[in-house]
This record gives structure tokens, C-alpha cells and sequence, in this order.
């Protein structure tokens, strides 16, 4: 679709990031990524769980939940009973589905995303008060990480004009 | 869609300026077509558009992360290439298509 002419085109995305799961973060990375390839600026903020996808040690661990998603169905549509979902081994597998799903649309793993993203110009930021929360250092961290932050630093890099805050 | 006169031809254009017949296409509209995005082509831009070309003749859905494991350029080099839209740009400098990828 082409922008009406009339409109002011988005000049800044800033994606704040506050989960964990498969879903959430790809989220947060297709729209970052989507932005730095039409020439809009990107800046993502990881707080709380969603820290996870770009702490060193969990990134390639991400899942889907299966419990307590209405949305999730079998293969084939049937509905996939919550119980199921409870069962060890179920959610590993789900997610070690949902991922080779997205790679057979070239849609790449975590950490190659960051790559692209930040390739692109996108900034990585993490938040203050989670790090302290979950004891996280710099170090922990992606080398792709810019810094931890308060939000309030956050907000002071969103401003311009036809700029974007977006939670996923 | 529309008639555009590009390096001295008529090219079948759509609304947004991309080529409608990728068979159309020479290095000279490429030049032109370019030049309206700012960029002046290199070796290395011709090597990306037939690369690109290649891939649309396979009908093969295009992605940055593609572009970048074609050992032509890789992602950055192809940001630098096509400042503001690798693939977008580069697409319609190449006369294919826009991209309807997400990636």
C-alpha cells in the first residue's frame, strides 16, 4: 500500500518488549525490523521477561506457551486441550514447531534477527530496573545491547516528530 | 498503471514506479531509475539486481536475510548499497516487483 501523499510519513518506531515468548519477541522483532527496512527508525526496550530474548543464555530457549492459549490448535485445526499443554515435552515441542515454521518463511532465528536488525541501524536496549530485578549484567547481555536504561532515558530518545511508542 | 519514458524507452510502470515487465528492464533504465532514488549504481549494485533478478525469475520469495546469504553482499554491505529500503529500493531498481515479504 502506498502512503497517501498528504499523510506524514512514520519517521520512529520505539518497541518496548515486556515478554518472553516466541510470539512476543518475534513481535517486537518483525516490527523493528520491518521499520529499518523502509528507511524508519528503530529502538527496542527489553524489560521484565522479555529480557529473555536478548539475554545470552536464554535467547535460542525461547517458547510458546501451551497453557492457557485459546489461540493454539493442533495441526489439522482441533482445538488443543490446556491439558495437553501441561504434559513435559509438549511445549518444548510446539515451540521447536512454531520455529521451524518461521524458518521455512526465512524468518531467522533470534539472534541472526538481532543481527539483521541492528545491520539495519535498529538500537537494542535494556531496562534498569529489570536487570537489577533478575540480576542481569552488561555482560549477560547481547554484545548488540547499547546499554541499560532507565525508561525515562527511553523516553528521552523517542522524542521527534512522527514517532512511535509500541508495547508489545 | 501508466507509460514511463526511462532512458529514452517507454517502460510499463505501476502507481508506485515499479516495473510492470521485468523483461523491460536494462542497465540503462537501471541507471535512471537509480538515479531518482539517489543512488549511482556500481559493480557491486549490478551484481545485487541480477541477483535479485535471478531469484524473481524462480519465483522465489525474496528476503533481506536471502540477499545477505547470497555471498554478494552481506545485510549491512546491502543497507550501504540501498540506503532507506535494501529491498525496496533495490527491487525496484532491479524492475521486479515490490517485495511482499515481511523480512
Amino acid at each position: 500500500m502506498n502512503a497517501k501523499k498528504e499523510e506524514n510519513p512514520l519517521k520512529k518506531v520505539c518497541i518496548i518488549c515486556a515478554k518472553g515468548t516466541i510470539e512476543d519477541v518475534y513481535a517486537t522483532l518483525v516490527m523493528a525490523n520491518g521499520a529499518v527496512m523502509e528507511g524508519i527508525e528503530a529502538k527496542m526496550f527489553f524489560t521484565f521477561f522479555g529480557l529473555d530474548a536478548i539475554t545470552k543464555k536464554q535467547m535460542k530457549k525461547l517458547h510458546t506457551s501451551t497453557v492457557g492459549n485459546p489461540a493454539m490448535r493442533m495441526p489439522g485445526g482441533l482445538p488443543f486441550p490446556t491439558l495437553l499443554g501441561i504434559l513435559p515435552g509438549v511445549e518444548a515441542g510446539v515451540s521447536a514447531m512454531m520455529k521451524s515454521q518461521m524458518e521455512a518463511l526465512d524468518i531467522p532465528p533470534v539472534d541472526e534477527f538481532f543481527d539483521m536488525i541492528t545491520a539495519g541501524g535498529g538500537e537494542i536496549y535494556a531496562c534498569k530496573m529489570a536487570t537489577d530485578m533478575f540480576k542481569l549484567k552488561k555482560e549477560d547481555l547481547i554484545d548488540h545491547v547499547i546499554d541499560i536504561i532507565t525508561i525515562g532515558e527511553f523516553y528521552a530518545l523517542a522524542g521527534g516528530e512522527n514517532t512511535q511508542i509500541i508495547f508489545t | 498503471m501508466a507509460t514511463q519514458n526511462i532512458a529514452g524507452v517507454n517502460i510499463d510502470v505501476n502507481d508506485e514506479g515499479y516495473l510492470n515487465d521485468p523483461s523491460q528492464w536494462t542497465k540503462e533504465v537501471a541507471i535512471e531509475i537509480a538515479k531518482e532514488e539517489g543512488i549511482e549504481l556500481t559493480d557491486k549494485h549490478f551484481e545485487v539486481l541480477e541477483f535479485l533478478r535471478d531469484e524473481n525469475e524462480k519465483s522465489s520469495t525474496l528476503t533481506i536475510r536471502k540477499v545477505g546469504k547470497s555471498g554478494i553482499v552481506d545485510i549491512k554491505g546491502l543497507y550501504d548499497l540501498f540506503p532507506g529500503g535494501p529491498l525496496k529500493k533495490s527491487s525496484r531498481i532491479a524492475g521486479i516487483p515490490k517485495p511482499s515479504s515481511c523480512v
